[in-house]
């Protein structure tokens, strides 16, 4: 018996349940995936926006702009990378330069701090590689970048270490009452709890529905991505948005926490909410965009493409209410759902709160995680000590982003645990480089088999039946 | 299981399967696999008998079209499953047959073979007239 | 320290034993495999060392051969060390399990870091994200080293060697191949291996062909490929579907130079790989290069010979010094892609090796100084697949400032 169950371990119910881990309550995560942060969390653009995009007085503005001001510090605690880059819409004529001046009027009233339009010579000096074409823009210094899979597993490790209870491979089919609680089943297993927080993403309006609140829908909207080597990270500093128009946000060029550069996202309303396919239409449209935003985009180095799906809700604002006592939707989370996060989980416990939970806040809850990447960032005496009391740590398993087979056994073993070959990739960065896995993946899989005891054809790209290998050899009739 | 693709050329063919041959008169067309230079060869088949070799820059060649068109054969290069799990490499330590390619592998695929191995053991003997030596080395 | 030595693969290997016949000792060879033989310890087939020793071994016999040798004489190895940097001044920062991250400062270094192959991601296919989508040497690692069957039901994009050697190494492991999908109207291997590897098993070659979507939620379970234009674009109405369960990317390999680049060594935009004078010397003096990290050859054989090149260089470097006696670029028409060295900076006897751009037939490669033709000869057929190579006396660098390599009629 649970006090509070999270549906969903994306960006947000990882954030929830962190926030609610400083309670003395009994919490768990529901997670159908074989991991954390495999939903919209996994492929988004990465960043905390200031926060003068969504409509004043919405829910998606005041979130937004709370949890952008939270965010350093959230990130600090739970050592994640996160960068103040600032970011620059730019203009290319009149017509920009109005709907620019009108988002920083936006922004203003929605409590963005420092924003300000600068003229074509300024743009140029921030960023050098613009395209000749651009004539202002509008810069935030508050925008900054972070990683979203290293957020969230980093929450979730963050809220395990202080009790909260992770149950991976759990896709909830049913909720029914039980006097004042909830009876959560999956296909195999039955959980009870007190409150409910309904955080599932691209799912959430069919969590809804399972008790008997249909009064929204998710539709999930394709977002492709095209990321380039680290080589080309250093062409652009901010993050470079296009003024949005009729036609959407557009395409958008920023550096990423970790040095690629990311260009993307397309924006296509589809049906299936599992379809996470890249189009060659999708790349077209990326490439042609991004190439108007800079002098110039070295395509030739990209290293790998991608697609996400958004969470987009049916009433344009973020849907976080309480539909029936005990139950909160935490849904609709789009964009700018990574920035508010922070503030979506003090909102959602506020709520909670409402409908009656008074646990404690305990003592003994620890706020801070021992960065994922504390290896990477130590000095070479550091890590000579480190690899001193283990070998392992001076043994590199992926050469293209130089991780050691010590941080993947860390990844193995530390809350939230890795299970399969993504995983260890999203906790360590092993096979995101130039060889995206070619060399590294045979030893990964192997470590993996060793440390989880399974086979070594058992062991999987993401749970499920994505098996790396399909059998042994010599077994041909 | 995959068949040998014996009859790749279904116009102009000529090969032997057993102690049969087919007898034609007619040119092949070849290319020779003997090195990485890869020459192509013209053959001239008169009653089943090779009667001219072009196209070869060496005797080498002009010995595997004759082969080719009279006894096709293939060093096979593979894997034994070793007693700790793992693969060693293997090949026959000269050409076998080209159709019994895949009756090798079925010898192959059922030898467990016990460590160590150097370079150079014989791993199974006697299969179709060769030998299946280890070309690399584990547990020394 | 005099020489280290970055990679024990045949290049390395080679390397360092010719350093070593040159009379150095002071050396080390810096190897990040737990064993020496880089990629040929997973290339268990034959067709390896017809020019080098005149018999045809497979890819671990050959890899035995110098590591006999190396352990012969002695020269000093460290297994299961990655080179994390080089510096312009020739101090090597590595890491194992055993010292740590050390320094090691070289008064020579040669690299033999070998290449990558390129992967997936930079094809942009459209489609899922599965798992069954490797690149031919990850799918050879699993089944000759690991012993495991990366799939059942393969089609193959890219007809390079190693996709044409491992369409066959699948083959008799049980898979069925369904296809080699090749977006040029030739193909980038060897002709002996598609006659052996794909011909041999019927295993169809779909030359202007491409993959065009990958499908599967969890493991591939299919591709669609089509045709392609003359610009190489796909053409729709010639879709196909082929269900499979595994796609083996052969599309080319690429010279790992993350390290030569930190460095600041100039490199070339066509080879990827260090741009060198004759003796495989980079811009910076003292660093060398030589195989597959310098251009990607089709024949091991041929990284032994330039590794060998290199070996002695950096001995003579280390003892005497080098000396630049003539200083002549080597220029190329664009139907010849590249030429290595790039450079010649010494009055000697240089073998030249190129690539073309296209398959041509019947043509003249022609070498001209100025207006006067130095060096000509006949080819009948020429092909990017596969490395040609000249040798240049030395009576026709003379006077030369500018050497440039044309293919023309014959």
């Amino acid at each position: 018996m649970y006090d509070v169950a999270v549906i969903g371990a994306g960006v947000t119910g990882a954030m929830i349940a962190r926030g609610l881990a400083k309670y003395d309550a009994k919490v768990c995560i529901l997670e159908k995936a074989n991991d954390v942060a495999t939903g919209a969390t996994r492929a988004n653009s990465a960043i905390v926006h200031a926060g003068f995009d969504a409509k004043e007085g919405s829910l998606k503005a005041k979130l937004n702009v709370e949890g952008s001001k939270m965010m350093k510090k959230v990130t600090d605690e739970l050592g994640v990378k996160y960068k103040n880059n600032g970011s620059l819409v730019i203009g290319f004529n009149d017509e920009d330069r109005k709907t620019i001046e009108e988002l920083k009027k936006r922004g203003d009233a929605n409590g963005v701090e420092g924003l300000r339009v600068i003229d074509a010579a300024e743009l140029r000096e921030l960023e050098p590689n613009i395209s000749e074409n651009a004539t202002c823009a509008l810069y935030a210094p508050t925008g900054a970048i972070v990683c979203p899979y290293d957020l969230t597993i980093a929450a979730v490790g963050n809220a395990m270490d202080n009790g909260v209870e992770l149950k991976l491979n759990f896709k909830v089919t049913g909720i029914e009452k039980d006097g004042s609680d909830y009876v959560i089943k999956s296909e195999n297993e039955q959980i009870k709890a007190h409150y409910v927080i309904n955080a599932a993403g691209l799912f959430a309006d069919d969590i809804a529905k399972m008790v008997g609140d249909d009064s929204f829908s998710i539709n999930p909207r394709r977002g492709e991505y095209i990321l380039l080597d680290k080589e080309c990270g250093g062409l652009v500093s901010h993050t470079i948005f296009r003024t949005p128009s009729k036609m959407g946000k557009g395409i958008l060029v920023s550096p990423t926490v970790d040095g690629n550069l990311l260009t993307g996202p397309t924006s296509v309303d589809i049906a299936d909410k599992e379809d996470n396919t890249t189009t060659s239409e999708g790349f077209a449209h990326i490439i042609k965009e991004a190439s108007e935003n800079l002098k110039a985009v070295p395509f030739g180095k990209t290293i790998t493409s991608f697609c996400g799906l958004r969470a987009t809700g049916s009433t344009g604002d973020f849907i976080i209410n309480s539909p029936k006592a005990g139950f909160i939707n935490a849904a609709g989370i789009e964009s700018p759902g990574l920035s508010a996060s922070p503030a979506i989980a003090e909102y959602v416990i506020g709520l909670l709160k409402e409908q009656g939970f008074n646990a404690a806040q305990k003592d003994s809850f620890n706020p801070v995680r021992r960065s994922a990447h504390y290896f990477k960032d130590a000095s070479v005496e550091e890590k000579n000590e480190i690899i001193k009391k283990n070998p392992a740590f001076g043994r590199i398993v992926c050469r293209c982003e130089i991780v050691t087979e010590g941080e993947i056994l860390e990844a193995i073993h530390t809350n939230p645990k890795a299970t399969d070959l993504d995983g260890v990739k999203r906790r360590t960065r092993s096979g995101m480089g130039r060889c995206q896995s070619g060399f590294c993946s045979p030893y990964i899989v192997e470590i993996l088999s060793r440390e989880l005891g399974i086979p070594y054809e058992c062991v999987t790209k993401s749970g499920g039946e994505s098996y790396i290998n399909v059998g042994k050899t010599k077994e041909a009739e | 299981m995959a068949q040998l693709n014996a009859k790749r050329q279904p116009a102009k063919i000529y090969f032997r399967i057993g102690e049969r041959s087919y007898d034609y008169n007619m040119t092949r067309e070849l290319t020779c696999i003997v090195c990485p230079m890869g020459c192509s060869l013209k053959v001239e088949l008169t009653d089943g008998k090779v009667t001219a070799i072009s196209g070869n820059t060496c005797k080498r060649g002009e010995e595997y079209a004759e082969n080719e068109c009279t006894n096709p054969q293939r060093t096979v290069t593979t894997t034994i499953m070793c007693e700790d799990g793992a693969p060693i490499a293997v090949k026959t330590d000269r050409p076998v047959p080209k159709e019994k390619i895949f009756e090798v592998m079925k010898l192959v695929n059922k030898k467990v073979a016990s460590l160590p191995v150097s370079v150079g053991d014989v791993l199974l003997d006697d299969v179709f007239g060769s030998n299946i030596v280890a070309t690399a080395s584990r547990g020394e | 320290m005099d020489l280290v030595i970055i990679g024990g693969g045949p290049a390395g290997m080679s390397a360092a034993i010719a350093a070593y016949e040159s009379g150095i000792r002071d050396m080390v060879i810096l190897e990040r495999d737990e064993s020496l033989g880089g990629i040929l310890q997973q290339c268990i087939h034959n067709g390896f060392g017809l020019h080098k020793f005149g018999e045809e071994l497979t890819g671990p016999e050959y890899a035995w051969r110098y590591e006999k040798k190396v352990r012969e004489l002695n020269i000093p190895v460290k297994l299961g060390t990655m080179v994390l940097d080089i510096t312009e001044d020739k101090v090597i920062t590595a890491t194992n399990p055993e010292d740590g991250i050390f320094t090691i400062e070289a008064k020579a270094i040669i690299l033999a870091m070998g290449c990558r192959e390129r992967s997936k991601g930079a094809l942009n296919i459209a489609g899922s994200r599965p798992a069954g989508i490797y690149s031919a040497g990850t799918a050879q690692k699993y089944v000759n080293m690991k012993g495991y069957m990366p799939g059942k039901n393969v089609v193959i994009l890219g007809s390079g060697d190693i996709g044409l050697i491992m369409a066959r190494r699948m083959t008799l492991e049980g898979a069925k191949v369904h296809a080699v999908c090749e977006l040029m109207p030739y193909s980038g291997g060897l002709a002996r291996n598609i006659e052996q590897c794909l011909n041999d098993f019927g295993i169809p070659l779909k030359l202007s062909h491409t993959v065009v979507e990958i499908h599967g939620k969890e493991r591939v379970t299919g591709v669609t490929i089509a045709k392609v234009d003359e610009n190489r674009k796909p053409i729709l109405e010639t879709k196909e579907y082929i269900p499979c369960d595994t796609l083996l990317l052969s599309v080319g390999l690429i010279p790992e130079n993350e390290l030569s680049k930190s460095a600041g060594i100039s490199l070339s935009t066509i080879t990827s790989g260090a741009d060198v004078d004759q003796d495989r010397q980079t811009s910076i003096p003292g660093i060398f290069a030589c195989g597959n990290v310098l251009h990607v050859h089709d024949l091991v054989d041929f990284v032994s010979e330039e590794a060998e090149i290199a070996g002695k260089s950096a001995a003579l470097y280390i003892q005497n010094g080098k000396e630049n006696t003539c200083s002549i670029a080597l220029e190329t028409d664009g139907k010849i892609r590249y030429t290595v060295p790039q450079r010649i900076t010494e009055n000697k006897d240089v073998k030249v090796y190129f690539r073309v751009a296209d398959v041509f037939k019947n043509v003249k490669i022609n070498v001209y100084s100025g207006e006067n033709v130095v060096f000509s000869k006949r080819k009948q057929k020429v092909a990017p697949g596969e490395m040609e190579s000249i040798l240049l006396k030395k009576e026709m660098l003379e006077g030369a400032e500018k050497l440039t390599f044309k293919l023309e009629e014959a």
